[in-house]
């Protein structure tokens, strides 16, 4: 299975790379080249160099050639230069990548453990008050990411001071491995957290409801009471087995958070990629663009990947069977 | 409509209800809208009053005639979107499930590979490698939307369709000797429509999301009033920071409740799919009418019905279990 799995990665990594080569050329009225052009005078002659060839190198020669040209710069790890910022862009990715990482992994580990708990109480407990959430979360699941944060980022943090306001850290800290300025991130990080925690968490509680109300009819669960097993047990039992599924959505959901996650870093002036993916769409600096799509797309597949392994560390079916 | 009973639990009916409401604001939004969105002949900030419900922008636009008028933009595209993007999940899905063998690998894993990668990230670097003129145009942007859009129905509609493939009716058509596209669009087709509208509602939510996010950042022309814009000005202009409220937040709550109004109305469908979800539909008062307990427990998932059962026992209502 995981073997298929890889397979089906490396060539989505692959889809990726070669859309990343032929939008541009797809385009109307060639943007790339028209870019280059704009370019003459403001950047070095070096520099202008390696962006031509982070996009295949001169538009004289041949498609494939050109393709060649993209895909050996690609393996060096030349992404280009930004034409804003003035740097390579694998050294500017490789400065907002762990923001990005830290921030939307962290709020994904929380709100799908938090929403799964969350779902096997309301599927066992169907048909009480409790499904009264179920309406108020759907409508926090509608609400777009960024509105959210704005919102949050409006009440809690410029009106009642509970959090700071924009950044990642107080301007006060030195950047470091002590004490002081990991508690100082993680102080900053609160409500970007809560905000992503709080528009993701329905879609988990949702799906771990309904699996948890098909389960409870199962035969293992009836034996399970007849045991006489203590109540607690006996969710543990049926939630076990209901939670497969949502691991096995994790890979289709991870696509969909990262992308709302992106621009509450925007509202909050997170130092991530999503931040760096705005300044990039709004300067047209393509090569910058290219990369950040680049990077997303691999570290969402690798996330993908450990979803698949964890999944075949629960469920021993997929161990014998050849089952997706 | 006979294929579709949606129960009618509240939760359905409240979110037929929203939807209703929002698609009559696209038809007669722009005519009700009581200044030109654009016209910037008001003082600049003003707070909501009578004159202007909403108060007015920075530059002096009425708030409440954009919001009405950015309906019909939103929806719009929202609407093209899902249509397109379920025409090509139901083209792909449906076949790939029917067909099975190597078309079914095939394009099976082109789908698999359109769910893997991150949509929005792409929708991104379409939209800015495309001419601004091209921005402006909804049709484009629902297009582009429905690409990134199509993949999670088309699994959805195979799997079906594979589980149906199989069935007794099925086989029996095949067996009369039922050509292969009736059997396709008179046998199957009908039991995928509660799958199919379900992934329809599911793919124009993502396209609202999708759609205004890229008119949030910046990526659809400005020109064209929508909620996204609305959003993209109002940050602009820092509105958030500065607590003018009434020009962020009315379009943020007309997404989310467009966004509820659908996701109820799916439920509806899921629980039309999966009867045993739908217990959880049925009111405490009509539970107490029924004579049903409270709470159904575990062991039994039972089907509940509503509808008064035949009177053959004195029974008040039948409880089947499955």
């Amino acid at each position: 299975m995981i073997g298929r799995r890889l397979s089906l990665y490396a060539l989505t990594a692959w889809v990726a790379i070669t859309v990343n080569f032929l939008l541009p050329r797809l385009m109307p009225g060639n943007p790339v080249q028209t870019m280059i052009g704009k370019l003459t005078g403001q950047v070095t002659p070096a520099e202008m160099n390696a962006i031509q060839l982070s996009f295949g190198g001169s538009f004289k020669h041949g498609l494939f050639s050109q393709y060649i040209t993209y895909l050996t710069q690609l393996l060096h790890g030349n992404f280009g230069v930004s034409i804003t910022l003035g740097a390579p862009v694998g050294a500017i990715l490789r400065e907002s990548v762990p923001w990005t990482v830290g921030l939307i992994g962290f709020s994904t580990i929380i709100s799908f453990a938090v929403g799964t708990f969350a779902g096997a109480l309301l599927g066992w407990t169907r048909g009480s008050r409790l499904d009264s959430l179920i309406p108020a979360a759907t409508f926090f699941q509608a609400i777009p990411y960024f509105f959210l944060g704005t919102v949050m980022l409006l009440v809690f943090a410029s009106n009642l001071h509970w959090f700071p306001v924009l950044g990642a850290y107080s301007q006060n800290v030195t950047p470091g491995w002590n004490w002081a300025f990991v508690g100082n991130v993680i102080r900053y990080g609160e409500l970007p957290v809560i905000s992503i925690v709080l528009s993701s968490i329905a879609g988990w509680m949702l799906g771990m409801r309904n699996m948890m109300i098909t389960m409870v009819g199962e035969d293992f669960v009836l034996m399970a009471v007849a045991k006489g097993l203590p109540r607690r047990k006996v969710i543990m039992h049926a939630a076990r087995n209901a939670v497969l599924p949502s691991i096995a959505n994790l890979s289709l959901a991870i696509g969909l958070v990262v992308s709302g996650a992106l621009l509450v870093e925007l509202v909050f002036n997170y130092p991530g990629v999503g931040d760096l993916l705005l300044q990039a769409v709004l300067n047209e600096d393509y090569p910058l663009i290219q990369g950040i799509f680049l990077v997303i797309t691999l570290t969402v597949l690798c996330a993908n990947l450990i979803a698949d392994v964890v999944y075949l560390a629960l469920d021993p079916r997929t161990r014998t069977e050849a089952a997706v | 409509m006979k294929i579709l009973r949606l129960p009618k639990s509240p939760k359905v009916l409240l979110g037929l209800g929203i939807v209703g409401f929002f698609i009559l604001l696209t038809i007669i939004g722009p005519w009700l809208a009581p200044y030109s969105p654009s016209a910037t002949n008001f003082a600049a900030n003003l707070t909501p009053s009578a004159h202007h419900w909403l108060g007015t922008t920075s530059l002096g636009q009425d708030i409440y005639s954009q919001l009405l008028v950015g309906a019909r933009a939103t929806m719009v595209v929202a609407l093209v979107a899902g249509l397109v993007a379920t025409v090509l999940s139901v083209t792909i899905g449906v076949a790939a499930g029917y067909l099975g063998g190597l078309p079914d690998d095939g394009l099976s894993l082109l789908s698999n590979v359109f769910l893997a990668i991150p949509g929005l990230p792409l929708l991104i670097v379409i939209d800015s490698y495309l001419p601004v003129n091209s921005r402006s145009n909804s049709f484009v942007i629902g297009l582009i939307i429905s690409l990134t859009g199509w993949a999670w129905g088309a699994r959805v509609l195979r799997a079906q369709t594979m589980s149906l493939r199989n069935r007794d009716f099925v086989e029996a058509a095949r067996i009369i000797g039922e050509k292969r596209h009736r059997i396709m669009f008179t046998e199957i087709a009908p039991n995928l429509l509660p799958v199919l509208a379900s992934s329809f509602l599911f793919t124009v939510l993502y396209s609202i999301g999708a759609y205004v996010t890229l008119a949030y950042i910046g990526l659809t022309s400005t020109a064209v009033w929508n909620w996204g814009t609305m959003l993209y000005w109002a940050q602009a202009n820092n509105a958030p920071l500065s607590n003018e409220w009434y020009w962020f937040v009315p379009p943020g709550i007309c997404i989310a409740l467009v966004g509820t109004g659908l996701a109820l109305v799916n439920f509806g469908i899921d629980e039309f799919i999966n009867p045993r979800l739908r217990a959880a539909g049925i009111t405490s008062r009509q539970r107490r009418k029924l004579g049903l307990p409270r709470r159904v427990r575990l062991g039994l998932t039972p089907v509940l019905r509503t509808t008064r059962a035949p009177r053959v026992n004195p029974a008040p209502a039948k409880l089947v279990s499955q």
